[in-house]
């Protein structure tokens, strides 16, 4: 093929289903892939797993099937994402049965496995980057080792002529690569190309954010329609150049300012962004408006892959315990001051020391501190305690402290809230390449 | 005039770095935000926010700066007691520097 068109239907785990909808019917697409993996959902699925061996994929995929699939199936589009998430083979299996209910016939999914390297982790005693030591060494309660896989085990699955491809951890571009590298036939070590396909992956992974959502301030950066966003699509030809675009009559807007911003959202050397595929040069890339919600991109390039892979770990990091209360009218900013003086003295009564701890005014003072906020003076202010602490019960205990404001505070308190939730911390590790084997499992009718 | 009237942004995080973008509207405001807006600036700006080291990268085809900000994140998104976890607010904290 000359040209492909690849849409992208989701730009994180809980994003909106409408704009993939509108993007399956109306955007002429050959591929519309799925990118729904922050850095720690994949953590928390292997927690519903372990809980659960039927979950720990993505909880919208369900709905985002039911959705989606008749459009996709009647206009052939083949579906790509690492929904799959903890558990891509349990998500595969339900992508089937919404097929089969559906009763569309033949219907035929890839499951990418293979990322889970917790066992590697292990064996290998690798070095955690943050920690700065081995696994061994580190005392963590790790849950969870997943690396980030490239575009070798979903190319595959795509040579299997399965209607949709389900991964779990693999790097965010390479689900909008894969495509490209299986209709044009590129070379796995034609880096350039490899380097213009990624960037174009890029663009697109975060849907809305190169449509006009996350960018608008009104009278200054004006988008119209958000409410009816519409997702991004490219049109890719088989050198690498695309032309980035959205659904006519769709909302949001596509120009030059956009594609800027999501150029360089998460990214830090532009000249080096490392994935799984190659180590890619964004710094001479260029956008050039062409139309209405047309904007051609070129100039991006690439290097050799780096010989390890990334890997995500997941551990456990003590409780975090939170209580809030709100204080309206005159003088509320005092009253709310004097709320979070006396929680603090009150920890010291009561021989509590957290691990860290921060006191905020909401509405005042929370996001950028004390200093910067000094000028404002508003109306009401919302007092918020949070602190990292090693027990449950020490995180419980701090909302509690909070709620005692009720009748031992200052005057006038009102809608409290209060939470502790354990801590899923993350770090990473590097893991060589070959420790890492993409499998292939393919799911068709009469399986389940 | 505040940086906000001829440039714009955006906060990405990973870990317990923040990434700010920050794109003039008009290419031709590009050589002026970079001889301003400068590491030490920058660094100077974000003191009680961001502990680590600021790194500065240019990007003049799309007249864009990419500043680097380490130990940003209160220990990043999972860690962080801060509201905002991902510092996504940052950007406007940043366009709110006067020039």
């Amino acid at each position: 093929m000359n040209k492909i068109r690849i849409g992208s239907g989701a730009g994180y785990a809980g994003d909106r289903i409408e704009p993939a909808v509108e993007l399956a019917k109306k955007g002429q697409l050959d591929y519309l892939v799925f990118e729904c993996l922050a850095e720690r959902t994949i953590a928390i699925g292997q927690k519903q797993k372990k809980q659960d061996a039927t979950k720990g994929y993505n909880e919208l995929l369900e709905a985002r099937m039911q959705a989606v699939l008749p459009s996709c199936y009647e206009n052939n589009i083949r579906i790509v994402t690492n929904m799959g998430a903890a558990n891509p083979i349990a998500a595969g299996q339900l992508v089937m049965r919404v097929a089969k209910e559906l009763g569309l016939a033949s219907f035929k999914v890839a499951v990418v496995t293979g990322d889970d390297v917790l066992t590697e982790l292990q064996q290998l005693d690798l070095m955690l980057n943050e920690a700065g030591i081995a696994v061994s060494q580190s005392g963590k309660d790790i849950l969870s080792a997943n690396a980030y896989m490239g575009i070798d085990g979903l190319v595959e699955a795509l040579e299997t002529g399965a209607n949709m491809v389900i991964a779990g951890r693999v790097a965010d571009p390479s689900l909008f690569l894969a495509p490209m590298v299986h209709e044009f036939g590129w070379s796995q070590e034609d880096w350039h190309k490899l380097g213009k396909g990624t960037c174009i992956g890029h663009l697109l992974e975060c849907a809305g954010q190169i449509t006009g959502g996350y960018f608008a301030d009104p009278g200054i950066k004006n988008v119209s329609e958000l409410a009816r966003l519409g997702f991004p699509l490219a049109e890719v030809d088989a050198s690498g150049d695309a032309v980035i675009t959205k659904v006519e009559g769709s909302g949001g807007v596509v120009c030059e300012a956009t594609c800027k911003e999501q150029l360089l959202y998460e990214i830090h050397r532009p000249d080096q962004y490392l994935t799984p595929d190659v180590v890619a040069d964004f710094s001479q890339v260029s956008f050039q408006q062409q139309g209405e919600n047309r904007v051609a991109v070129k100039g991006a390039s690439g290097s050799p892959r780096t010989e390890t892979l990334k890997v995500s770990v997941g551990y456990k990091d003590g409780f975090i315990g939170e209580g809030e209360i709100s204080y309206a009218g005159p003088n509320a900013v005092a009253r709310g001051q004097l709320a979070l003086d006396i929680v603090k003295e009150r920890f010291t009564v009561c021989g509590f020391d957290p691990i860290e701890a921060r006191y905020d005014l909401v509405g005042l003072n929370a996001l950028h501190g004390a200093t910067r906020s000094a000028q404002s003076d508003p109306y009401e202010v919302r007092a918020r305690v949070a602190v990292r602490c090693s027990t449950l019960e020490d995180a419980i205990f701090v909302g509690n402290e909070v709620e005692t404001l009720y009748t031992n505070g200052p005057a006038g308190g009102g809608g409290v809230a209060k939470s502790a939730k354990a801590v899923l911390a993350m770090d990473s590790c590097l893991i060589p390449r070959d420790q890492v084997l993409a499998n292939i499992t393919v799911l068709e009718e009469g399986e389940s | 005039m505040r940086l906000r009237e001829i440039a714009h942004s955006r906060t990405g995080d990973k870990g317990n770095i923040s990434n700010i973008s920050l794109i003039a509207y008009d290419m031709k405001d590009y050589d002026f935000i970079k001889e301003v807006v400068t590491v030490e600036k920058v660094k100077e700006w974000f003191s009680d926010i961001v502990f680590g080291e600021v790194v500065r990268y240019e990007l003049p085809a799309i007249g864009a700066l990419n500043f680097v900000m380490y130990e940003a994140l209160g220990g990043g998104v999972t860690r962080s007691l801060a509201l905002d976890i991902h510092g996504k607010s940052l950007s406007s904290a940043l366009l709110d520097l006067v020039i």
